[in-house]
């Protein structure tokens, strides 16, 4: 019996790997029953693979049999692939004695579509449920939305949930429609909606009766995949952002598509440049906490993020006039948007000039990386350069010689090949 | 010239300020006694903790800084690196000779090296939060060991009492020979007599039977959520330094059943 569920947990393992959503805060949810498990406080990274992801919730599927045949994804019908299922009491055990052992924060439940779209949904909340009622579980869930279940369940998944997410897959409903040709935008934007109405509704009525029942606490997210399609990065970060802004949802994840099929609807069979990922996130970072709009960042004569720099120094280059900027009087949302200064660093600084004029030997104690910096502040009128550089100067000096910052994902034979061509 | 000693605990140190301010006799240098070296100029302090002078520092303190702020100096005390005494004395005389809050002036180097203190200490606390693996014994007690790099025991015990209410939990920290032990209504700290050897601690034996099984499936988990093409060990090694791999039953041997 224990070969079985161990056969059972590396392949549902293995098929829930490409979700890429680990958080596991914002749950809120107390321990106030003397039951198992808090999740008030902020998320915790149990463990990390050797791919360098965090580890935090059990992320596995209900079962891998689907009825769909999505062109991207490992668990379509037409592949051919070991199938399993867990039974709702295997998901129960496994969670809770996980969760004893102070291995994960909780469960991410998602899975293949069988029979229907109501059928499945109505089996993984059953999952969360038991969970919450008869084990008095109070770690976080993060319930996947089946594309297609219906308001009532969605809602039922709330009462239970601390996450709910519906996937988005690809940045575009024509691609979608070419490559998982039984879903289509609308069947994903509408549970998404019924959820984002459903958070509306409960912070109204939390705000009339103290006792109103949450529904999913941490809010919702979703994930698209990066790299099967064709859509350039500007497509991308519109679609983030108009989601952040319609849907108010609290997290877009992106996963760089790793190919896991030679289907043929797939024009592109090479793997998306984990570069093009980390950057792409690195502007929903700038977009989400350092005030950016994506239009800053990349239009129609930029459709596609700089690989070899971060976006915000692409941004800083491409506004001279916006810098240098002088430290000690500078407004905090502009020294947030000074390359190599973080929130942490920004507001270091904020607090400390009310005490001192800040000079560079105080940026240095704070630990405020001066690498990128140096080129667009001044501290009282200070600069640390010798003379002004022009934007493709700092580009080169930042890129290729003192101090260099290239990322490690980059190779150096390719930066001496562009200094060469 | 003076030099203070102490008894090595945090009321002990904050008698230190009282008798200072007492005899207006700033410390050169404050030390453990069992540490403290003759002092050849100058005068050696001893001082014997005292709680309610150790307590009129902590309310006068209190008046002056945030929680956060006392929170912050706590965990530079459990950050046990040197000089970490005379960095508290600094940080809590600029408060009492400063008429504003003194927080958030990083250009004061013992309030930026107070803050420093802290995050490590934090940073530690919440490794071991993370990291710590209980195993289930025959009896239903959960149980872990830990050697962290600052003494954060002591921080970590609300959040494992707040999350693990329905079982009895022990956690020990095999570097300073000190426990804590849950026993489903309170939290002791615990001598244990015999010290448990460094890392395996339970004989065989004492293990409940299904204990094995779930390490297997967390062992088999681990492996299967990993990508092998995105393969990036030195983002691995950052989140997971070599020196917490030891608590940790995935990075253990691969188990056969």
């Amino acid at each position: 019996m224990d070969d079985r569920i161990i056969e059972k947990l590396s392949i549902l393992a293995d098929a829930a790997k490409y979700d890429v959503s680990c958080s596991s805060s914002g749950g809120k949810r107390k321990n106030e029953n003397k039951g198992l498990g808090n999740a008030e406080g902020m998320g915790i990274c149990h463990s990390y693979t050797e791919d360098g992801r965090c580890v935090s919730l059990l992320k596995i599927l209900l079962t891998n049999h689907c009825i769909y045949d999505c062109a991207y994804c490992i668990t379509r019908r037409s592949n051919d692939v070991k199938r399993a299922g867990f039974t709702v009491q295997e998901v129960v055990d496994l969670t809770i004695n996980f969760y004893r052992r102070n291995y994960i924060e909780g469960l991410f439940l998602s899975s293949g579509i069988f029979k229907n779209s109501d059928y499945t949904m109505e089996r993984l909340v059953r999952v969360a449920k038991k969970l919450r009622l008869e084990h008095k579980f109070n770690g976080y869930i993060h319930l996947k939305t089946i594309p297609g279940a219906s308001e009532e369940l969605i809602k039922e998944a709330g009462l239970y949930a601390d996450r709910l997410s519906v996937n988005i897959e690809l940045p575009s409903d024509n691609s979608l429609q070419q490559l998982a040709p039984e879903k289509s935008y609308a069947q994903i934007l509408q549970p998404m909606k019924d959820i984002k109405n459903q958070l509306v509704q409960a912070t109204e009525e939390k705000k009339l009766f103290k006792s109103a029942p949450v529904f999913a606490p941490a809010g919702q997210s979703t994930q698209l995949i990066v790299g099967a399609s064709a859509e350039n990065d500007n497509q991308i970060l519109q679609l983030s952002s108009s989601l952040y802004k319609d849907y108010n949802l609290k997290r877009v994840y992106y996963s760089g598509y790793v190919p896991v099929s030679t289907d043929s609807r797939l024009s592109i069979l090479t793997e998306t440049p984990v570069i093009r990922e980390n950057r792409i996130y690195q502007a929903d970072w700038l977009m989400r906490f350092y005030g950016f709009d994506a239009k800053e960042l990349l239009d129609e004569q930029h459709p596609n993020l700089d690989l070899d720099i971060d976006p915000k120094l692409s941004w800083a280059l491409r506004n001279p006039h916006s810098f240098p900027i002088e430290l000690n009087t500078a407004d905090y949302e502009m020294i947030l948007r000074v390359p190599g200064i973080g929130v942490k660093s920004a507001k270091k600084i904020v607090s400390a000039r009310r005490f001192a004029q800040l000079n560079f030997d105080h940026l240095k104690q704070m630990g405020v990386v001066l690498k990128r910096a140096k080129y667009f502040i001044t501290c009282q009128t200070r600069s640390l350069n010798r003379r002004d550089y022009d934007m493709q100067e700092i580009r080169n000096r930042i890129l290729f010689g003192d101090g260099s910052v290239r990322s490690a994902l980059l190779t150096q034979q390719l930066d001496l090949f562009k200094q060469v061509s | 010239m003076y030099l203070y000693t102490y008894d090595g605990t945090f009321e002990g140190l904050l008698t230190v300020v009282f008798e200072a301010y007492e005899r207006k006799a700033w410390p050169t240098s404050i030390v453990k006694e069992e540490l403290a070296q003759p002092f050849m100029f100058g005068e050696t302090i001893t001082v014997v903790a005292d709680e309610d002078k150790a307590n009129r520092v902590w309310k006068g303190l209190q008046k002056k800084l945030s929680v956060g702020a006392l929170q912050a100096l706590y965990h530079t005390y459990l950050w046990e690196q040197a000089n970490l005494e005379q960095i508290i004395f600094d940080y809590i005389k600029l408060a009492f000779d400063t008429s504003e809050s003194i927080e958030g002036n990083y250009a004061a180097l013992c309030v930026l090296q107070v803050q420093q203190a802290a995050k490590q200490v934090h940073r530690e606390k919440h490794r071991m939060e993370a990291f710590v693996r209980f195993e289930k014994t025959a009896d239903e007690l959960f149980y872990a060991t830990i050697s962290p790099d600052f003494n954060v025991l002591p921080l970590i015990i609300r959040h494992f009492e707040k999350r693990y209410a329905d079982q009895r939990w022990a956690i020990y920290d095999t570097k300073r020979g000190f426990g804590a032990y849950y026993d489903l209504t309170s939290v002791l700290l615990v001598n244990f007599e015999h010290a448990p050897s460094r890392y395996r601690v339970l004989p065989q034996g004492v293990l409940a039977t299904d204990e094995d099984k779930y390490k297997q499936l967390w062992q088999v988990y681990f492996d299967n959520v990993n990508i092998p093409e995105r393969k990036n060990p030195k983002l691995h090694l950052r989140h997971i330094p070599k020196r917490y791999w030891k608590y940790l039953s995935e990075k253990q041997p691969r188990m056969l059943l």
